[in-house]
């Protein structure tokens, strides 16, 4: 038997969970309308960086969860990319013990309470539930994960981590992003000495620079951060692995095994006449500027652009995240300019109708090609060229293509470039013998293995650009690997 | 937290401090630079590492004031700390033995990065001359330290107050002429090495530059600091500071630095 059948089956014969199947017709179960998240008014929600979704009560979340079938052979398990067994946690939540609901998330995800909120059920987890098969709104499975994860959580069960024996062998990890931080957890419980480098003055990777506070709150992640503090993790600001400490260094330090998840880096532009203009910028550069760096914010000197008529170019999550930003910080005007059409948009369909509900207009088949500049060197306008869509490209999107002569000039004083990431050259340039692929991701066995032995890697710098869920995924995976290696090796 | 050991004035805006970096110290080459950042609310930014001591794990930095965050860095006071450092971060610069003089220009505060690159190219046995210009005497920072590891030093005012007046290209022309200079490595405003640029390309000198743009987290994630390098995108932090002077879009770059003027 596998560990997902075992995740899957467990419990489920259980004398309680039969008396909650038998206790409603699957009929009567089926009929009850799926629950609506509760969530600030848009009106209010431009005027404030505050969450957006406000949780599930307790009451609805138990309505929920009694929605759930709790199938024989859950398919919503293999939807998920770490194989969280969900109706496990789900009939808890049930039965009302929100604690042992959110002690199996924490089973399988590190970051439950962040995974609950950033994940794309949509299309994992929720994809697969038998409701689809009937035509029904699947079970709300994130609303439930996130309300298990911040019940425990308000309630303070988090914080009381036992104290874990050591086993006296040092292993480092590079990045404190979703990869990193789920194999620091994981490594601390079976025992090893844990020490996380981080290059910015901040934990939490992409998960403080990269998504907005109204998506992501920080006091969750700090959450999450002070459990591991609590459970022995050791964490270093300001530290780039490859620079400030090399790899030779981490071995004279006594590390036997180091992690990389530096996550996804440099990133794209689109190579089009006027991008080097003032104003025209990556998302990146604009979140970090406003989520790391407090920019617009009383008290920081970082600055940023506030522009009247906003265009951010892309159609994923990170787009989201950026034209929903620039609609807070006072753009009367804020774009996503996309080229294929809604349908074929990578973003999270939550994002999307939130960005819609704040007032966001969605600009599709379209293609900037060229930003024009006024005598300063600012952005003032840019020609966008009409698309089409035509044949399904390697992706199995329709891939779009331009309608000759159609094109348009829209006014604009602030470009946001969201059309993805390439692999941080950092580390891979600085620690010799570390194969890349030609991408410029770091190359891994099936086991995360890097083709140094005491390297290990996962995450978007393997990736390229995936989901926090995939890279916390790895940070197991690679844990699992690594302590079965070094035990191994005693 | 790297707290301050030692504070002195090169002139009213210009600053010196040792900063307690031990990691730094030990890893950093010439052309590198650290982030810095002060206060809570404190903005990242880069300054290039004018030198290190290995030893006493301090490394130097000169800094001159012109906006918010340099002044406040500026008014910091032995005993205080800066409230993170980070480095040492970009490419490190190629030196070793050439085929003639390395001439080495400075403008302004540039001559504090600059300094531990002419040190290097001395100390891999080559003929080292140092060209020093700014505004007036004031201005020019390190000359002693410069000559130090110089076979010659040309300072040039704009005013003439010490050394000759002119500009940075008249010292630089003059050396080209009358020796075989084999690289030349210019470091200070981008106007500066735009010029100092123009000129060299005439004389076909390949030319050094070391960039100071725009950056947020130093590391190659937000690309702030990109620019052209001969029609390529570059991003300065991972890929630079230091390209052939002769490919970078300069014009492009000066645009882009004062794209948070008065934002």
């Amino acid at each position: 038997m596998t560990d997902i059948d075992k995740n899957s089956l467990r419990g489920r014969d259980a004398e309680w969970r039969r008396e909650l199947r038998d206790a409603m017709p699957a009929k009567e179960r089926t009929a009850i309308p799926r629950a609506e998240m509760p969530m600030l008014p848009a009106d209010y929600r431009i005027t404030t960086n505050e969450e957006v979704n406000e949780g599930l009560s307790l009451e609805q979340a138990v309505i929920e969860a009694t929605r759930c079938l709790d199938c024989p052979t859950p398919t919503c398990v293999d939807g998920c990319p770490v194989n969280i067994a969900i109706p496990d946690f789900i009939k808890n939540i049930q039965r009302k013990d929100i604690s042992e609901a959110a002690r199996i998330l924490k089973e399988t995800s590190a970051l439950p309470a962040v995974c609950g909120r950033v994940c794309p059920q949509e299309r994992q987890c929720e994809s697969k539930c038998i409701y689809n098969k009937m035509k029904k709104a699947p079970v709300a499975i994130g609303y439930l994960e996130r309300f298990a994860a911040d019940t425990e959580r308000l309630a303070g069960g988090a914080k009381a981590a036992p104290e874990i024996a050591s086993n006296g062998i040092r292993v480092a990890v590079a990045g404190s992003g979703p990869a990193g931080l789920s194999f620091a957890g994981d490594m601390r419980r079976r025992g090893f000495e844990v020490d996380v480098f981080e290059a910015l003055h901040e934990i939490g990777g992409v998960l403080k620079y990269g998504i907005p506070e109204f998506r992501l709150p920080n006091s969750v992640v700090d959450a999450e951060l002070d459990s591991l503090s609590a459970m022995g993790v050791r964490f270093h600001t300001d530290t780039v692995i490859g620079k400030t400490l090399s790899y030779d260094d981490l071995l004279n330090m006594g590390f036997k095994g180091i992690f990389v998840a530096s996550g996804a880096g440099l990133p794209r532009f689109m190579g089009i006449p006027g991008e080097e203009l003032s104003g025209v910028m990556s998302s990146n550069e604009y979140l970090t500027r406003i989520n790391l760096m407090g920019a617009g914010r009383p008290g920081s000197d970082t600055p940023v652009l506030k522009g009247k008529h906003v265009a951010v170019i892309g159609g994923g999550n990170t787009a989201m995240d950026s034209v929903r930003t620039a609609r807070r910080m006072g753009a009367e005007r804020a774009m996503i300019i996309y080229r294929r059409s809604e349908a074929e948009m990578p973003a999270r369909l939550e994002e999307i109708e939130h960005a819609k509900q704040e007032g966001v207009e969605f600009v599709t088949l379209a293609n900037p090609v060229e930003y024009l500049g006024d005598e300063k060197g600012r952005v003032r306008a840019m020609r966008l060229q009409r698309m089409e869509l035509g044949e399904p490209d390697a992706s199995g999107r329709r891939s779009p293509k331009p309608i000759e002569g159609a094109i348009d000039e829209i006014e604009i004083d602030e470009v946001i470039v969201s059309v993805g990431v390439s692999p941080n050259p950092l580390i891979p340039d600085s620690i010799e013998g570390l194969d890349v692929t030609s991408r410029g991701t770091i190359a891994v066995d099936e086991k995360l293995q890097s083709s140094l032995p005491l390297i290990f890697a996962g995450g978007d710098i393997v990736r390229g650009g995936a989901t926090v869920i995939l890279a916390m995924g790895d940070g197991r995976k690679a844990a699992a690997s690594m302590a079965e290696k070094l035990l191994g090796d005693e | 937290m790297n707290r301050i050991i030692e504070k002195s004035h090169f002139s009213e805006n210009v600053v010196r401090l040792v900063v307690e970096a031990p990691e730094v110290a030990k890893a950093r080459r010439p052309g590198h630079f650290v982030i810095v950042r002060t206060g809570e609310g404190g903005e990242r930014i880069p300054l290039t590492i004018a030198d290190a001591d290995e030893k006493a794990g301090t490394i130097t930095l000169v800094i001159q004031a012109v906006g918010v965050s340099t002044r406040k860095i500026c008014a910091l006071e032995p005993g205080d700390c800066l409230t993170d450092l980070v480095g040492p971060l970009g490419r490190a610069t190629a030196v070793g033995k050439r085929e003639g003089t390395v001439l080495c220009c400075g403008g302004g505060v540039g001559v504090a990065p600059l300094l531990p690159i002419i040190k290097a190219f001395k100390q891999a046995g080559n003929r080292v001359v140092s060209v020093l210009a700014a505004r007036n005497k004031d201005l020019i920072i390190l000359r002693d330290e410069v000559a130090k590891y110089s076979d010659e030093v040309i300072i040039m005012t704009d005013d003439g107050s010490e050394g000759r007046k002119g500009l940075v290209t008249a010292g630089v022309e003059e050396v080209i002429n009358r020796e075989n200079v084999a690289e030349v490595v210019a470091i200070g405003p981008a106007v500066m090495m735009k010029f100092v640029a123009l000129l060299t390309k005439k004389y076909n000198v390949p030319t050094i530059c070391s960039l100071n743009t725009i950056m947020v987290d130093g590391t190659g994630m937000c690309g702030a600091c990109r620019v052209h390098v001969g029609g390529k995108l570059r991003f300065v932090c991972v890929d630079g500071p230091e390209f052939d002077a002769h490919q970078v879009d300069f014009d492009e770059m000066i645009s882009r630095m004062r794209a948070y003027d008065n934002v």
